[in-house]
């Protein structure tokens, strides 16, 4: 297993916004972690897949059929489907529009090609 | 300079048409009021099919394009996503399975390949497929392309053999000689000097039309297409029911919203389900009613897709005409204005093939396909009161 990735939340520069500089002012729960792509992250409930993933630094968060590009959080409101991962093998599901769980396994929603 | 051509119109008619033209050594201009490729070639689907076609001049024109397509799928640098999938019609209930049958006879008499398939060996094509279909017919010539990837890589090519290609510019008037011949076009970019004028404005070819004082009754017919988010691969061929041939000719009625079932996959892993036919100008808006007829419909074909979510929709406008052919040829009040449009919901699979009619008329070659039942002065070419025109 990789190092988990524990963002660096209390220091300048941390994707989370923190304490007085966050508008909203949020009470974060404790932390939970998960994987993706066998990678130990660390996240927060409330968070959705992408925010977690985003603020560990993980961008990219698939593949595309063709010609293999990468794909992550683009709109981030659930219309593009550009963000899709799969959770515990499951079907691709919008990383933007799920809430991470402790414990998931997550994939890249990586599609397979080739006839049904 | 002069111009051998200016061709009006960057869609896939426009782009074949210019790219044909180039490579036979003519100068062509392509102008589009648009950004290239941007009017009903960029929001239709991209099916080629014989299938749909019965016996008659339509089947002759998709038949020549048919053969172009593969021809410039291996010409072209570009890849357009040209996929010799094949097609499957199934029919429902044992109506429409009597009708399909007929259908498929006849087109078996002039040389399309149209096997059919017992409703229990349809899951063989297609393993999703619902269980209790009546039959179907497979069409092994049916292909798909990504038709705005296809218009791009035609354009660049017909501008590597020395053509100009110049978007944003807006046809406003088209000058003739004294003998009434055409002279130029002038756009909101300048004036391009021509011996001869292609109108491939699609839908818009009334507008153009009227510039040189020709009446083409050509109407926008409107089609919504659901798009699904990329999924594994469920569908393979482009497959469609029966009912959708019907509704390609029936629309006299011209209040009314005709629904019929297509549904393909794209390379993206999107699944594209068509399709509905209505008469409602140019107007934009997505209809919440069609688009829940069509997601039901394609879920009846495929009870698997029920479990897919929608990404989103999008309308776009066919080149409609009365007798439902394109108008292909020369005007004959007006020496040099050729109309190259009115393809309705085929001008994807029949651009190719018009994009060789105009070639060889504008070069004086024998004609590769009688052109006569296209002529923009047929008589079938008088529209029906009604219809809101473009
Ligand atoms: C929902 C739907 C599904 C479809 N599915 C299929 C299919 O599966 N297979 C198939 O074969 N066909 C299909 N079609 C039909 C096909 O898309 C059209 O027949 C085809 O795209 C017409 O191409 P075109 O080049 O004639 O017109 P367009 O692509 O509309 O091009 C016309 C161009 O002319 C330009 N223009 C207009 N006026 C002016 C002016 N005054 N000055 C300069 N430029 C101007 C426009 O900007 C535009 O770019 C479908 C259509 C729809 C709407
Ligand atoms: S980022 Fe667009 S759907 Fe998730």
């Amino acid at each position: 297993m990789a190092e988990p990735v524990e963002p660096a939340d209390h220091s300048p520069g941390s994707l989370r916004i923190e304490g007085a500089s966050d508008p909203a002012r949020l009470t974060r729960q404790p932390a939970i972690t998960f994987t993706f792509d066998g990678r130990e992250v660390v996240g927060h409930p409330g968070e959705s897949i992408a925010a977690a993933l985003l603020a560990a630094g993980i961008r990219q968060l698939r593949s595309t059929r063709v010609d293999d590009r990468p794909r992550g959080l683009f709109c981030a409101i659930g219309t593009c489907f550009d963000c899709l991962v799969r959770v515990d093998g499951g079907r691709p599901v919008r990383a933007c529009l799920t809430p991470v769980q402790p414990g998931v396994d997550l994939a890249p929603g990586d599609l397979a090609e080739g006839r049904p | 300079m002069t111009a051998d051509v200016v061709v009006i119109g960057s869609g896939l008619v426009g782009a074949c048409c210019a790219y044909e033209l180039a490579t036979a050594g003519l100068t062509v201009t392509v102008v589009d009021r648009g950004s290239l490729t941007s009017g009903t070639t960029a929001s239709g689907e991209g099916n080629i099919l014989v299938s749909d076609k019965g016996p008659g001049a339509e089947l002759e024109l998709a038949r020549l394009s048919l053969a172009r397509w593969a021809e410039l799928d291996a010409e072209l640098d570009d890849d357009m996503e040209f996929d010799p999938k094949g097609g499957v019609v199934v029919a429902v209930g044992d109506a429409e399975a009597d009708g399909l049958r007929a259908f498929a006879a006849a087109q078996r008499e002039v040389g399309i390949t149209a096997e059919e398939v017992a409703g229990d060996a349809l899951w063989e094509l297609e393993p999703h497929l619902a269980r209790d279909l009546a039959m179907g017919v497979h069409y092994p010539q049916d292909a798909q392309v990504q038709p705005v990837l296809a218009s791009a890589a035609l354009l660049r090519r017909a501008r590597e053999l020395g053509a100009t290609v110049v978007p944003h510019a807006e046809v406003t008037a088209i000058g003739l000689a004294g003998d009434g011949r055409v002279a130029s076009v002038t756009t909101s970019r300048g004036t391009f000097p021509t011996r001869w004028v292609v109108n491939a404005c699609g839908p818009w070819s009334g507008e153009v039309s009227r510039l040189v004082g020709v009446d083409l009754p050509i109407a926008p017919r409107r089609g919504h297409i659901l798009v699904t988010e990329p999924c594994e691969p469920l569908v393979h061929h482009k497959v469609y029911d029966a009912g959708y041939v019907g509704t390609l000719t029936a629309d006299t009625d011209p209040g009314a919203v005709e629904v019929s079932t297509v549904v393909e996959a794209t390379r993206a892993g999107t699944i594209l389900l068509g399709s509905s036919r209505e008469f409602v100008g140019y107007d934009r808006h997505s209809d919440g009613e069609v688009v829940r007829r069509i997601a039901q419909r394609a879920a009846r074909l495929f009870p698997v897709l029920a479990g897919v979510r929608l990404m989103r929709t999008y309308v776009g406008f066919r080149p409609w005409l009365p007798d439902h052919l394109p108008a292909i040829g020369e005007d004959p009040d007006v020496p040099g204005f050729v109309q190259a449009s009115g393809h309705e919901g085929a001008g994807i699979g029949l651009a190719p093939g018009t994009g060789v009619l105009v070639r060889d008329l504008i070069t004086g070659r024998p004609p590769g396909l009688d052109p006569s039942p296209f002529r923009p002065d047929r008589p079938g070419l008088r529209a029906p009161a009604g219809i809101a025109r473009g």
